[in-house]
Formats: structure tokens, C-alpha cells, sequence
């Protein structure tokens, strides 16, 4: 395979843009930073579960779970080693990060492995019973305030935060899906028995997509948390998984540009279109049926990635 | 001594109305091979029949009584079975021979679709659905009270699966049912409409679930759209423990789940009612994926 230096040069190249443009957060209206800094939490979100949903082919339902674990664990590390006061913000959040990412990547392992011998509904079924099992033991422990949330997290995500950890996500998954060992991850979602023939072990691909899709899922809700100061365990539940689902298959599973896209429009539509905001989750399921009958390679792939990656995707 | 007694008697009737729709997952997953998320929201359509309907048929008998109360299930199972094989038609036949991932977006589509479509028509907020079932006192000491309307919903159910059972074990159609189930290719070489066994299939399952929502109701009178989520989620985990596939299974199932969650609740915490189904699901998925009742199947190539 041929080594392609373009993407990380855009990756080298965006930090600064990035930095740069996070010093005019300042001058535009704080509604519509919000929204900024949500289509890169959505972006996170979704891309890391289409490594799970689109490229391993495993169908989860439980990310929100994993989001709401990084959540917590991040919270509850800035609360503690932010507590002392005096250290630089990023010496606080990035190992909250990191930590909040470890703790959803240590939980994806405990989704992956049983989920091993499961397929499709099963395994749909299963990853959203995970998630509400976290949800509810979120729910009935005290020192992270059970159902009243938490409160008082630091204020840390910014623009730059969001934007580069989304960037590193996104070369990440292009450079695994162009690379060697990415095929084997297409190849267990085409066909799990030839892939297992052909010498690719389905288990380390398997574990190994729900371990990272569930890291970036937990630094997703690391940010989220420290944007919004406050989690309650509510705000994790199954239709959350739900809506990055529809991100997904939108896009187009398998489909990187495809999801990112996906995840921008899915963000601001709604905000665009507050007068008929009741009829959105509505518009969101006949859209996933629509699109699934007619055009089950999802809305915005556009023959990115893998041509073959995008059009076989729904299996 | 006496809670207990009164535990395993809310357990029943709960259990049993988990059971009725649960036979409807098996049914379907049987016959098509996918599980129909939608279900659970079909049964949520199901109460609200009944709490549109209630009112109107109730007084053509003057009070909460038990033909009255069969009444309003039987429309409301009719308006489910439209409801069902309506869905079947439209979202799930095209996609047939496609991909089972293909099928199983759908699914969680319809089934958000009807959720929040149902937000919109009947509005968010819960609702007191109508005493349908005469509830009155049967044992009535200061620990240990048993209404007639769980006497009611226990036997309903049983009724329900007795009659179920009939009609897939003793008549043509029900052989039908089970030969399209076996292999849809030969059971069609046999001179089998495909197409009209599964619509038949959707409509027992879907009126199933219709009564279980009344029987539900009766019981637990706050209805919201988003009320068929999670008894859904758990008669499938029913389907799953008993076997997928197997109409016995999904009612011992069905039991197991009612009970659990009951003694789960009422000995433990009420807390983990709604997480203790999924513990068992993933208990039974590592220990004994092919259910209690099922023979395990190795996969093809």
C-alpha cells in the first residue's frame, strides 16, 4: 500500500486554523457557538460509532451509554484534581479526557466480549440494554449525584478542544480504513466466516472496534460535559443512542465524509427549523425507513472511502 | 408470608401479559427472521384504542363490565391487526430479501415513528386510561389484597394463548404459519401464499399485543406514547429467555421476566426495575444463547 502524506498534512495543517479561529469565539452570539461546538460533539460521536455500526458491521444501540461513562469519569476528575486550583486547564482536561475515554474504552470491552457470539438483533438489543444498565446505575450512585446530575463542572470545552480531537478521530479512522489491517474490519462486516477463513480474527476486530469507538465516545462526552457544566443521567438515555443511529445510517454507514456531513446537517436542521422542532424525531424515522428502502447506502456517501465500503454497508 | 402470595400474584399477571407480547416477537421473528422493534409501540397504539374507544362503548353496558371490557379489546386488537400488517406492507416486505441490518433500521424507524408520531396525535403528556375491567376486591386483609381485575387479566392471557395455540397447532392456516416458518422456499413450492401467511402472522401477533394493552392498562392506567418501550424490550427479552421462535418458551418467558421484575421491586429496589430484564438478557445470551426451549443452530455458510 502506498503511503498517503495528504491527510496528515491537513491534520498538521487544521490544529492551527483551529486555534486561530478559536480566538474569535468571543465575537459571535453564544447560541450560535453552541451549535458550533455540538456539531463537533456530534461529529466525535457519530465517526466513532460508525467505526462500530459501519466498518465492523457490529450494529450497537448503546453509545450513549459509553458517552455518558466518559461524562462522568471526566467530571469527576476535574472535580478532583481541579479542586487544588492553580493547574493550567489543560494539564486538568486532558487527562480528564483521557481518563473519561479509558473508562467508556474499558466498558466497550466488557460490551465487545459478549457480544462476540451475538449478531445483529441480538446484538442491537444487548448494546442497548448495556446502555440502560449504565444509565441506571449512574442513576442509584450517590457521589455523582444520582438522578439530580452533576453539578458544577468546570466550564473547559472550547472550540479548539472539539474541533482538533474531531480531526485526530477523523484521520484516525481514514488511515485505519486505508490501511491493512482496516480491511479486515470491512471484511468481518461483509462476510465474518470468509474473513475468519481468510486468516482475520473476528474477535480482535470485533473487541477492538467497540475499544475505540467507546474511547472517542467517552472524550465526546468529556466535552460535552465540561460545555454544558451540567449531566444528569436523563440526558444519556436510549433516544440519545438513537439520534447518533440515525447520524449514522444517514450519512451513509461506512461512509466517513458521509457521517461528518450527516452529523452537521442533523445539528442544525433542527435548530433551523424550531417551528416544526415537534415534528423532527418524526421526520428522523421516516427518513431512516425512506432511506433504507430506497437508498440503504445512506443520504450523503458520495463515493468516499471505499467505493464497494459504502454500497455494501447496510448488511 | 402473605407479601409474598401477593408478590407471585402480581408477578403472574404481569408475566402473563409479558407472555402475550412475547408470543407476538416469537411469532414474527419465527416467520421472518427479524424482530420486529415496532412491536412494543403497536401495543402502545393498542391502549390508546382502548382510551378513545372505552369511553365510547362503556356505556352500552352502563358500567365497567366484563363482555364491555372484551369489547373494547376486541376493537382495539382489530385496529392493531390493520395496524400491523399495514406495516408489514409498506416497510418491511420491500426490504424481504435485503440485508437483516437493512431491516432492522427499518424497524427501529417505524418504531420511532410511531413513538413520536404518537407524541403529535395523542399528545405527550400520560393519560388516565378508563376502567374498562370491573376492579373490585376479591381478598382484601390489611397485607394481602387481590383484585379481580389481575384475577381477570391472568385468565384473559390464558385464554389468549390457549386460543393461539389452537390456531397455530390445530388448524390449516396455523400448519401454514409453521411450514412458512420452517423454509419459506419449499413451504411457497407447496402452493403456500407467503405473502397472506405472514400478514396473517402480523395480524395475530399485533391483536396479541393489542390485548396485552388493554390487560396493561387495566393494571397500570398512565398511558403515554412512549409507554411501549420498554414492556416491548422486555416481552422480547421474554421471546429471547424462552426460546426464539417457540410459543411455549415465550410464555415461560414471559413468566420469568413478570416475576423477576416483581420480586426484584418489591424485595430489592424499584430502582432497577426497568435494568434487571437486560441483566437476565445478557446472562442468558452468554450462557444459553438458543433460549431454554430451543435447540442450538449452527450457522450456514
Amino acid at each position: 500500500m502506498i503511503r498517503d502524506h495528504k491527510p496528515k498534512a491537513v491534520l498538521i495543517l487544521s490544529l492551527p486554523v483551529f486555534w486561530l479561529l478559536g480566538k474569535l469565539q468571543g465575537s459571535i452570539s453564544p447560541y450560535y457557538y453552541q451549535i458550533i461546538i455540538y456539531i463537533g460533539i456530534n461529529i466525535i460521536l457519530a465517526s466513532s460509532l460508525n467505526l462500530i455500526n459501519g466498518f465492523a458491521g457490529q450494529f450497537s444501540l448503546g453509545h450513549a451509554g459509553f458517552m455518558a461513562i466518559g461524562a462522568y469519569t471526566s467530571a469527576l476528575i476535574t472535580s478532583l484534581i481541579g479542586a487544588g486550583g492553580g493547574l493550567p486547564t489543560p494539564l486538568v482536561f486532558l487527562p480528564a479526557l483521557a481518563g473519561g475515554g479509558a473508562a467508556a474504552s474499558v466498558c466497550g470491552l466488557l460490551v465487545g466480549i459478549p457480544t462476540l457470539r451475538l449478531k445483529g438483533d441480538y446484538l442491537a438489543i444487548t448494546t442497548l440494554g448495556m446502555g440502560e444498565i449504565i444509565r441506571v446505575i449512574i442513576q442509584n450512585l450517590d457521589f455523582l449525584g444520582g438522578a439530580r446530575g452533576f453539578t458544577g463542572i468546570a466550564k473547559m470545552t472550547d472550540f479548539f478542544w472539539v474541533y482538533s480531537i474531531a480531526a485526530l478521530l477523523i484521520y484516525l479512522l481514514y488511515n485505519l480504513l486505508h490501511s491493512t489491517y482496516g480491511i479486515g474490519y470491512l471484511a468481518v462486516r461483509d462476510d465474518e466466516i470468509a474473513a475468519e477463513s481468510a486468516g482475520i480474527s473476528a474477535t480482535r476486530i470485533k473487541v477492538s472496534a467497540f475499544i475505540i469507538g467507546a474511547f472517542f465516545a467517552g472524550i465526546a462526552g468529556g466535552l460535552y460535559a465540561h460545555f454544558v457544566t451540567y449531566i444528569n443521567p436523563a440526558q444519556f438515555g436510549f433516544l440519545r443512542s438513537f439520534e447518533i443511529v440515525v447520524m449514522v445510517v444517514i450519512g451513509g454507514m461506512g461512509s466517513i465524509t458521509g457521517v461528518i456531513f450527516s452529523a452537521l446537517i442533523l445539528t442544525i436542521l433542527p435548530e433551523a427549523l424550531r417551528a416544526v422542532a415537534m415534528y423532527r424525531m418524526v421526520i428522523y424515522a421516516l427518513l431512516l425507513v425512506v432511506i433504507m428502502i430506497a437508498r440503504p447506502g445512506g443520504l450523503f456517501a458520495f463515493g468516499s472511502g471505499r467505493k464497494k465500503a459504502t454500497a455494501s454497508a447496510a448488511r | 408470608m402473605s407479601e409474598f402470595f401477593q408478590q407471585v400474584i402480581n408477578g403472574v399477571s404481569l408475566g402473563s401479559i409479558y407472555a402475550l407480547i412475547a408470543l407476538g416477537y416469537t411469532m414474527i421473528y419465527g416467520v421472518l427472521g427479524f424482530i420486529n422493534f415496532a412491536h412494543g409501540d403497536v401495543f402502545m397504539v393498542g391502549a390508546f384504542v382502548g382510551y378513545y374507544l372505552g369511553p365510547l362503548i362503556m356505556p352500552l353496558t352502563g358500567e365497567a363490565t366484563i363482555p364491555a371490557g372484551l369489547a373494547v379489546m376486541l376493537a382495539a386488537m382489530i385496529v392493531c391487526s390493520a395496524l400491523g400488517v399495514t406495516i408489514e406492507k409498506i416497510a418491511y416486505r420491500p426490504l424481504r430479501s435485503r440485508p437483516k441490518l437493512t431491516i432492522l433500521i427499518t424497524a427501529i424507524g417505524v418504531s420511532l415513528f410511531l413513538e413520536y408520531g404518537g407524541q403529535l396525535v395523542f399528545g405527550p403528556d400520560p393519560k388516565l386510561f378508563p376502567e374498562l375491567i370491573p376492579s373490585a376486591a376479591i381478598i382484601d386483609s390489611s397485607d394481602l389484597v387481590i383484585n379481580t381485575n389481575s384475577i381477570i387479566v391472568i385468565t384473559t392471557a390464558l385464554a389468549l394463548m390457549l386460543i393461539l395455540r389452537f390456531i397455530v397447532f390445530g388448524t390449516r392456516m396455523g400448519t401454514a404459519i409453521r411450514a412458512v416458518a420452517f423454509n419459506h422456499q419449499t413451504a411457497g413450492l407447496m402452493g403456500i401464499n407467503i405473502d397472506r401467511v405472514i400478514s396473517l402472522t402480523f395480524v395475530l401477533g399485533s391483536s396479541l399485543a393489542a390485548a396485552a394493552a388493554i390487560l396493561y392498562a387495566s393494571v397500570y392506567p398512565s398511558i403515554n406514547p412512549l409507554m411501549g418501550i420498554f414492556p416491548g424490550l422486555k416481552a422480547f427479552i421474554a421471546a429471547v429467555l424462552g426460546g426464539i421462535g417457540n410459543l411455549t418458551g415465550a410464555a415461560i418467558g414471559g413468566m420469568i421476566i413478570g416475576l423477576t421484575e416483581t420480586f426484584v421491586t418489591g424485595y430489592i429496589s424499584p430502582a432497577f426495575r426497568d435494568a434487571i430484564a437486560f441483566g437476565i438478557l445478557i446472562l442468558i445470551l452468554l450462557f444459553r444463547p438458543s433460549g431454554i426451549l430451543r435447540r442450538h443452530e449452527t450457522e450456514k455458510v
